[in-house]
Parts: structure tokens; C-alpha cells; sequence
């Protein structure tokens, strides 16, 4: 129910986009869509598609998963979202505007608490945890923390 | 904490460890003949849920605890993102704390941190049941479900719960952590789940104390389940009978 009629939603404001739109002529290619940076690899976790519109369900649940009974499968994970669709420019899926996860919400309104504990951006070295993050590489979570996930 | 021990206290963890034995022999012979049953403690597949066959603990050995050493406390700020201050604000997942028995003049240095009781007073009062147990005893707060009230903090005979007050920034991404929540330790659950120790008692170990032994209390082949079973160990608080997960020897 709450899916439906939160795609309905989407659905509303990307008619209403398309007519704003429509008379510039903005619209000739994919202005029914924000403009997203497209992930590393070619394809993501599951159909695009499928994607779009379910994503907050899989990761909802995985999240259950995870914390309560320790499951920790890295298909849904929050981390490997972060990793496949953090920005080329600010490393970060949420830093600005034009980043991955917050292009696409702020199109349609979306706000996220997630970010107040999850982390935007990538395992990555930081200063004075060289230790600590050796052990992370042998992580089955992480299979290329290293370089950030930068080139993967 | 800073009580001597009491005969009846002593009587009481003897029967736990025998209850613990027995619990593990009954795990035991659950197991499909082959099976190894340490098996059950190690690398558990990512896609399997942990079960209430383990039970994971601690001993600390305070002997072996060296005063003024806080390499624990060091290795937990940096594993869990945490910035080390002590402020009445400021999380502590883990704290050294120094006793003295005032009659006898014994001292002794220790770590504390949450206890991972078998029954969590934390739990007990959690409004939103964001407080939880996971089934291998591990005691957790579900910080999507937390709403900060805090009552956990009040209940816990340990004081092992901080709570976040400012809003934070470069969490370490294993670790999420955030303003509005309480917190405390979790044994390093990100690490457990991938068959590591905490990284307090690895930091202990690099340290040459090996003063912190974690593992499995219900696998009778672990080294915390031989140590427990072995020594006469105490619960802090053991007169509220959380039958809790840390142990200590040599108080
Ligand atoms: C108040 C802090 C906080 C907020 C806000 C928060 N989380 Fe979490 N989240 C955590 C903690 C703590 C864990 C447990 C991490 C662990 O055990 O590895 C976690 C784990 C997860 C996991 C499983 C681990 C992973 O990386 O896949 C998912 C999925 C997840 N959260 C999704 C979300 C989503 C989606 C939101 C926003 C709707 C959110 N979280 C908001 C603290 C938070
Ligand atoms: C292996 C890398 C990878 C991972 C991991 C990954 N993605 Fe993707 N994702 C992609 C790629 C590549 C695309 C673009 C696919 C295309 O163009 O058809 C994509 C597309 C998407 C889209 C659709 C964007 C659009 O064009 O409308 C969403 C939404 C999305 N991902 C969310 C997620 C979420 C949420 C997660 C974590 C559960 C995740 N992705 C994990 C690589 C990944
Ligand atoms: C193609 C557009 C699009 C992209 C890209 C996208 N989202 Fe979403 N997301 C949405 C929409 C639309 C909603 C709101 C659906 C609703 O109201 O239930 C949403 C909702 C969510 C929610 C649920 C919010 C809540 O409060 O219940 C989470 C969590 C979420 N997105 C995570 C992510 C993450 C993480 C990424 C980046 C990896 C991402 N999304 C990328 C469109 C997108």
C-alpha cells in the first residue's frame, strides 16, 4: 500500500516535471529522470527498474537482517551501495546535490536520516587507523577497501 | 564494584558454569554425529542467522590487567570511531576503572563495559524494544529503533550506555553512529560476525597482557569456556543475577 502510493507520488512528480519541462524542450532525452552518475560495474544488485522503485524495501529489510540476526550478506548491503554509487567527483553518494542517493531525493523530495550515523562515502584510510584498516582488507564486507572503492 | 566476594556469589557461579557445561552438552548432542561441534562457533556463513547454540563472553583476568595501561580503551575508540574524550557527554564504550578493597588494601585495575547480561535490566525497559539480545547473547541497541529516552542508561547497574548528543561526522562506515541514540559496547559485533575478536582484547594481546580471553562460552573447547570452568570467577553485581557474559577473575 504505502509503496503504491509512494511510487504514485514519483509517478505524479515526474508527470509533473515532464510537463514543466515539455516546452523548453529540455525534455528530449531521459528528462523524465534526474541526471545520475552511473554506478561502477555495469549493472546494479538487481534490474534497474526494479531498482528505482524498491530499493528502500531491500535495504530496510537487510538492515533487519543484519542488526538482529547478524546476517551479513553484502547484496543489500548499505555499504555496497556506497561503494558501487559514490560520486567520481566528491567520493560521496550524498556530499552535494548532484551525488548518486541525493540526486535522485532531493528530485523527489525524499529526506534520509541515514546519513546522520551511515557513512557517505566508502571505506577509505584515514589518518591514524592504519591498523585497524589492514584487518578491514581480510573483511569478506569489503572486498577492496584499500583504494576506497574507487576503481573497482 | 569494589565488593569482596561473597561466599554465596562464588556458590552461584559454580552452578552457572555447570549449567553452562551441561547446556553445551545438550548443544552437543543436537549436532548430526561428524559434525565438529567447534565448528559451530567459527565463521559462520554470512547468509546464516546466529543462533542461541553460542553464547558469546569474556574473562577478564584482573592479575594480568596492568595498571595505567589503556590500550583497550584506545583500540575500541578507534575501531568504534569514537573520540577518546571523557567528558560527562562524550561516549565511552569501554573504561579502565581502578578498586581498592579499603580492608584488605587490595588493588586492582580493570576494564569495564557493558556486561552483555543473560538478562539485560536494559532491555527490560526499552519502550521501543530497541534494546535487544541477539541470540548469541550479544546486547545490542537497534539505533533504527531508538528513540533516545534513555531509560537504559538508568537501568543498567554498569553504566556501560552512553548517549550521542552532538551530531557526528566521518563515522567509521563499519560503525554507524549518531546523534539522538544511546550507545555501548558491542563486543565489536562487525568483528565477531566475521569470526574476529574484539578489538579491545586483540589490543590486550598485542599489548602482552592477555589479560581479556573472548570467545564461546557454550563450546567447551573454547579457551573462555576452559578458563571459566577452571578458575573461580566473578560477575560484578552478581547479586542482581544477570548471569552476564564479561567475568572476572581475581576480584
Ligand atoms: C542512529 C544511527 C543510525 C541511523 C540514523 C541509521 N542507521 Fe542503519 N545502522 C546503524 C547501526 C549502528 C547499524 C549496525 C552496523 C553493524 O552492526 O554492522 C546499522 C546497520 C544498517 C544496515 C546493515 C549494514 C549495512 O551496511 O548494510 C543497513 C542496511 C542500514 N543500517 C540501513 C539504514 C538505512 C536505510 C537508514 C536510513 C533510513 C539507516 N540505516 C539509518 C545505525 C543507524
Ligand atoms: C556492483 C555495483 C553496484 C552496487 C553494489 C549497487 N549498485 Fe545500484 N546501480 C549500479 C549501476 C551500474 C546502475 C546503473 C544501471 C543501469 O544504468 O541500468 C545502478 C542503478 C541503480 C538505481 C537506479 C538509478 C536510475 O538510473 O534510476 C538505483 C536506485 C540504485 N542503483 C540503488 C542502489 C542501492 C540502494 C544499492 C544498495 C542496496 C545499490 N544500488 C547497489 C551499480 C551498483
Ligand atoms: C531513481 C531515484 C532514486 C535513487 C537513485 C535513489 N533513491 Fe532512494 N528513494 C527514492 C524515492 C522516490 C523514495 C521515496 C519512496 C517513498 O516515499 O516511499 C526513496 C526512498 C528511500 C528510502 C526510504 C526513506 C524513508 O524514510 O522511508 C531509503 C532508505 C532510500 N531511498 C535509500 C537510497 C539510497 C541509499 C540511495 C543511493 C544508493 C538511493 N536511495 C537512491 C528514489 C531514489
Amino acid at each position: 500500500m504505502a509503496r503504491l502510493s509512494s511510487w504514485l507520488r514519483l509517478a505524479a512528480l515526474i508527470g509533473a516535471a515532464a510537463v514543466l519541462a515539455a516546452p523548453s524542450f529540455q525534455a528530449a532525452a531521459g528528462a523524465d529522470k534526474p541526471k545520475l552518475e552511473h554506478g561502477k560495474g555495469d549493472k546494479c544488485v538487481e534490474d534497474t527498474d526494479f531498482m528505482r522503485r524498491n530499493h528502500m524495501e531491500l535495504l530496510k529489510h537487510h538492515r533487519d537482517e543484519t542488526v538482529h540476526q547478524g546476517i551479513r550478506t553484502t547484496k543489500y548491503s548499505l555499504k555496497q551501495c556506497v561503494a558501487c554509487h559514490a560520486s567520481e567527483k566528491t567520493g560521496s553518494v550524498a556530499a552535494t546535490k548532484e551525488d548518486f542517493c541525493a540526486a535522485c531525493h532531493s528530485y523527489a523530495g525524499v529526506k534520509l536520516d541515514c546519513w546522520d550515523c551511515h557513512a557517505t562515502k566508502p571505506m577509505a584510510k584515514q589518518p591514524g587507523q592504519a591498523d585497524a584498516q589492514a584487518e578491514v582488507k581480510a573483511s569478506p564486507l569489503m572486498p577492496n577497501p584499500q583504494n576506497g572503492g574507487a576503481k573497482q | 564494584m569494589n565488593e569482596p566476594k561473597r561466599p554465596e556469589s562464588n556458590l552461584e557461579n559454580g552452578e552457572r558454569r555447570s549449567f553452562l557445561v551441561a547446556s553445551a552438552a545438550l548443544a552437543g548432542s543436537a549436532v548430526a554425529p561428524g559434525v565438529m561441534l567447534y565448528g559451530i562457533a567459527q565463521a559462520k556463513p554470512a547468509e546464516e542467522a546466529v543462533t542461541n547454540k553460542v553464547r558469546w563472553g569474556m574473562l577478564v583476568d584482573t592479575n594480568k590487567c596492568a595498571t595505567g595501561c589503556t590500550d583497550c580503551v584506545t583500540a575500541c575508540n578507534t575501531e568504534n570511531g569514537l573520540s577518546g574524550k571523557t567528558g560527562p557527554q562524550d561516549s565511552q564504550w569501554i573504561r579502565k576503572v581502578d578498586i581498592k578493597n579499603l580492608q584488605t588494601g587490595a588493588q586492582h585495575t580493570l576494564p569495564m563495559m557493558c556486561q552483555h547480561c543473560e538478562h539485560p535490566p536494559c532491555v527490560d525497559v526499552c519502550p521501543t524494544g530497541a534494546s535487544f539480545k541477539r541470540a548469541d547473547g550479544i546486547v545490542l541497541v537497534d539505533r533504527h529503533i531508538c528513540i533516545g529516552c534513555r531509560y537504559c542508561m538508568m537501568a543498567c547497574p554498569y553504566k556501560a550506555r552512553s548517549f550521542v548528543h552532538e551530531p557526528l561526522t566521518d563515522q567509521n562506515p563499519e560503525v554507524p553512529r549518531g546523534k539522538g541514540c544511546v550507545e555501548s559496547c558491542t563486543f565489536c559485533v562487525q568483528r565477531v560476525d566475521r569470526d574476529q575478536s574484539p578489538a579491545c582484547v586483540e589490543a590486550c594481546d598485542k599489548a602482552g597482557h592477555k589479560a581479556m580471553v573472548f570467545g564461546d562460552l557454550n563450546n567447551p573447547e573454547s579457551d573462555v569456556a576452559k578458563a571459566v570452568k577452571a578458575y573461580a570467577t566473578t560477575e560484578v553485581r552478581g547479586d542482581l543475577r544477570l548471569n552476564t557474559g564479561v567475568r572476572y577473575q581475581g576480584i
